[in-house]
């Protein structure tokens, strides 16, 4: 994807959380350190620049310590938890760059758990790129990508680029 | 006919000189000392030297009270590995070296094992407490030449005085742990900049050097014999460098661990290198060293202490203080010690026989009609620490994984071997 | 990092990284449910040999927090007592399935001891007067907190009291000047070291000399045993001369921080309440106990640092 493509990406998504909800009543955004925390200021920035009555809050979530693989490989936190509202009864949309096993995605609703009881909460990623290992699925979408397993994916405001591990992959 | 043993192509060290000679032995005593000698039993001395079994002066046997960590007969068969054929008993047993009984029964015991001359010294004070004299005289005449408290200095001043014109009178010596007990509560190693980063109340030299200086002064008045145990400080070679040239009757030892291990070990916080008087710095290992060349100080001894494991398990405040030293003496004081062969024998064996009073039948030269207590020992090997294959009952040896040089092939006691090619014998 | 037993082994860079680690445990305390999976299986145990509720708990809530299971190991009640020797003990819990252990006891050099009968990582909670290494990541952090600064440059760090007989003091002065602070001594010479040149301080005899210059202010507890010990002549003195006053606390800079490590013996060297104080952090240190444990209970057994062979 281009850095067109991806700004593009997220103002659809912006869109289509909106509609999804039926306005932004109850709304939060909450991004994933470290990848997501970009894309969820870019998406609320968008979605508080269409329906500018009520300005819809965001927040970003360290997930580290709440991996299923601690003390199987090195952990390193990111930056610290910053969720300065209230959740219980909220929407939340958790966002990140690229889903993928889906396990990153548990260990942030298990975190969430911490903070509240929230009435919903859905998933936008930029990037789906398949290979799931439980059963998560999101929301919204901004592109689909096949990929090989041990490929590398990288997803920036300047784009989004696939580095093929294997020699062999295209 | 009796059996007769020749020990082989070693080198025969003297205080008149070294050369190369076998020596023959029957019986209890060497009867001749030249080239190409024949025997029943032949021992390999080549590249060894032959000389005068050591003595000493200072060992604990633990027996009576306890055995758990030391017998007389394992002390006195890691002594015999270490080269030695006379062991002064300390007397800090339980009970106490303070009665006759006791004193006969560590001498029967040191008899029924056979391997060294075992030469129970005893208290100065009664059960070592310092209070009132022991009863010296009937020990003396039980054949004790030699009195300490150690493990204690005797506290009191006017007592030691008193103790000393006793001896005096009975012509036998006095020997001192030096250790101002008010100054070393609850201390662990020696006060250095190590002790103050730890945390531990230190031992500070002032309380060793001052009961020196007092010992000293009291010998000037009562002119009875004084022997220092265990110096470990500088300050206590120079006392006693100036109360020598003054002529006064006083001897003094150093041990092995002194001359070669320094107060900073004790940050591995490993018990095994706690011990009284605790290991110094390099600058008094270095006066030590001074000490011996120059004659201040008179003989190595072990003070060997051992402990059984689960003590030396403790933490290092409560672990008791204390290292073997009977196996290793000639391997540390050859690898660390900078002292000539010749020197080593001097402080090892001839210089402690005679303070001990034993010089009759120990520290002899080996000639014809000399009593066979022999030690051969190659001065080159270098070897270490198997804590397996210690005879002592217990481990507590600091040396584990160092080098040592110079091993005993052969320990001949009273004409027989009680230690042929490094092997206990029985 | 398998142990945390001095602050010297644990060297400048650990330090940081530790108190780094801390903003993440504190923030996971302000949540409405401050608990996180991260050492979930875990057991940590606690061999306490000499009493202290206060920093027990506070290792225990910390382990909690990281869902960690914890062992309380009461020394008074135990076959210690009895006879088992200290390896004994250690190997018996060890064999209990225990990843780390949580040791304080009255004689220096436990924590080195005990390493080498189990496989566990060890915490240093105190031994005898050598270190207690998590009460100066306790301090450095609260300072730091309000600071605002992570290394203490040109900061003016005095320690008044008891120094000879002090763990605190040990760490604290190791920590302060690993993160740059100038670090200032004041006490009687009787309280002090025998020889202190190798440390990186000053020293002083006179407190109101230095009160001036202080940006923090950190008052040892002086125990009441001191003065029939013959190091003080009595507390009165001692109170007087090296106590926390409202006078001196008046001369004090406008930012100074002032720091007990608790508990405190009132009217010794805390003649003043310390809620009167109005630059005390001493509410401060208590907080971030559970915070500051949490890092090194999550660094030591959870970050993946000494996997040490798996994948």
């Amino acid at each position: 994807m281009s850095a067109t493509d991806v700004r593009r990406a997220i103002v659809r998504i912006a869109h289509e959380i909106i509609e999804r909800n039926h306005g932004i009543e109850g709304l939060a955004i909450v991004g994933l350190q470290r990848g997501g925390t970009w894309i969820a200021e870019a998406i609320t920035k968008q979605i508080n620049e269409i329906e500018s009555s009520v300005t819809v809050p965001v927040g970003a979530l360290d997930v580290s310590l709440h991996r299923d693989d601690i003390g199987l490989r090195p952990v390193s936190l990111g930056a610290i938890t910053d969720i300065p509202f209230d959740l219980t009864g909220a929407t939340v949309v958790l966002v990140d760059d690229v889903l993928f096993t889906g396990r990153t995605v548990r260990a942030a609703m298990e975190g969430l758990n911490n903070y509240g009881r929230p009435r919903a909460v859905q998933l936008a990623v930029l990037i789906d790129r398949g290979h799931r290992e439980l059963p998560i699925r999101p929301d919204f979408v901004g592109k689909n990508l096949p990929t090989q397993k041990d490929d590398d994916v990288s997803a920036t405001s300047d784009g989004v680029r696939i580095t093929a591990m294997n020699a062999s992959s295209k | 006919m009796s059996r007769s043993i020749v020990i082989k192509g070693g080198t025969v060290l003297n205080r008149s000189g070294e050369l190369r000679a076998d020596v023959r032995i029957e019986k209890e005593i060497v009867v001749e000392v030249g080239l190409n000698l024949k025997g029943d039993t032949e021992l390999d001395a080549s590249g060894c030297i032959v000389t005068s079994g050591f003595v000493d002066l200072h060992a604990h046997l633990r027996e009576p009270g306890k055995e758990e960590a030391e017998t007389i007969e394992t002390g006195s068969r890691a002594g015999s590995l270490g080269g030695y054929t006379a062991l002064v008993a300390m007397p800090n047993t339980d009970p106490p070296q303070d009665s006759v009984a006791v004193i006969d029964f560590v001498r029967e015991q040191g008899k029924r094992a056979g391997l060294v001359d075992v030469i129970p010294s005893g208290c100065i004070t009664l059960g070592r407490q310092g209070e009132t004299l022991a009863p010296m005289a009937e020990l003396a005449q039980a054949g004790v030449n030699f009195f300490t408290d150690d493990g204690f200095g005797v506290q009191d001043a006017s007592l030691m005085r008193r103790a000393l014109e006793y001896a005096r009178g009975l012509g036998v010596t006095l020997a001192q742990h030096c250790e101002v007990a008010e100054l070393t509560k609850g201390a662990v190693m020696s006060e250095c900049q190590c002790c103050t980063d730890l945390g531990l109340p230190g031992w500070p030299a002032i309380a060793e050097e001052l009961m020196v200086f007092r010992d000293i002064e009291l010998v000037r008045i009562t002119g009875a014999t004084m022997h220092f145990l265990h110096l470990s400080t500088a300050r206590s070679v120079e006392l006693v460098r100036a109360a020598k040239r003054d002529g006064l009757p006083i001897t003094a030892e150093v041990t092995p661990h002194h001359l070669s291990l320094t107060q900073e070990l004790l940050a591995s916080y490993d018990p095994v290198y706690k011990v009284n008087p605790p290991l110094r710095s390099s600058e008094d290992i270095r006066a030590l060293k001074i000490g011996l060349l120059d004659g201040t100080i008179d003989a190595i001894a072990t003070d060997h202490a051992p402990h059984p494991r689960r003590d030396k398990e403790m933490s290092l405040d409560t672990a008791p203080p204390g290292m073997l030293g009977l196996e290793t003496a000639l391997g540390v004081v050859l690898a660390f010690g900078d002292l000539e062969i010749k020197d080593a024998v001097s402080l090892l064996s001839w210089n402690p026989a005679r303070i001990a009073k034993i010089d009759k039948v120990h520290g002899r030269p080996i000639a014809a009609s000399e009593p066979a207590n022999i030690c051969v020992f190659d001065p080159e090997l270098s070897w270490s620490v198997d804590l397996q294959r210690l005879a002592s009952k217990s481990i507590n040896s600091p040396y584990v994984g160092r080098t040592l040089r110079g091993k005993v092939r052969h320990t001949i006691f009273k004409g027989t071997p009680t230690v042929i090619d490094g092997q206990a014998q029985k | 990092m398998k142990h945390l037993r001095s602050i010297d082994e644990l060297g400048a860079s650990g330090l940081l990284e530790l108190l780094q680690l801390t903003d993440h445990m504190a923030e996971i305390n302000q949540r409405p449910v401050p608990k996180v999976p991260a050492l979930r299986g875990r057991t940590v145990a606690s061999l306490f040999f000499e009493d202290s509720t206060r920093t027990r708990l506070s290792f225990e809530t910390a382990a909690k927090r990281l869902s960690a299971d914890t062992l309380t190991f009461n020394v008074s009640t135990s076959s210690v007592n009895k006879g088992e020797s200290l390896r004994d003990t250690v190997a018996t819990i060890t064999d209990m399935g225990v990843d780390a252990f949580v040791v304080r006891h009255k004689s220096v050099g436990i924590p080195w001891q005990i390493a080498q009968w189990t496989k566990a990582s060890i915490i240093n909670a105190g031994d005898g007067a050598h270190q207690h290494p998590t009460q100066a990541l306790v301090d450095c952090y609260t300072i730091r907190e309000a600071t605002h600064t992570s290394r203490f440059d040109g900061m003016q760090i005095t320690i008044v009291g008891d120094i000879k007989h002090s763990r605190v003091a040990r760490s604290n002065i190791q920590a302060f000047s690993m993160l740059g602070a100038n670090v200032t001594l004041v006490a009687p010479p009787t309280l002090l070291p025998p020889d202190v040149s190798h440390w990186p301080v000053e020293v002083s005899h006179h407190l109101d000399d230095v009160i001036p210059t202080s940006d923090v202010l950190y008052m040892l507890r002086l125990q009441s045993e001191r003065m029939s010990q013959g190091h003080v002549p009595t507390l009165r003195e001692y109170s007087e001369q090296y106590g926390l006053t409202q006078k001196r606390v008046a001369r004090l800079r406008d930012s100074a921080i002032v720091m007990h490590p608790g508990p405190m013996n009132r009217g010794v060297e805390m003649q003043i309440d310390p809620s009167d104080v109005k630059n005390s952090l001493i509410h401060r240190q208590v907080a971030n106990g559970v915070s500051v444990r949490m890092a090194v209970l999550f660094d030591l057994l959870g970050s993946g640092a000494n996997l040490g062979g798996q994948a």
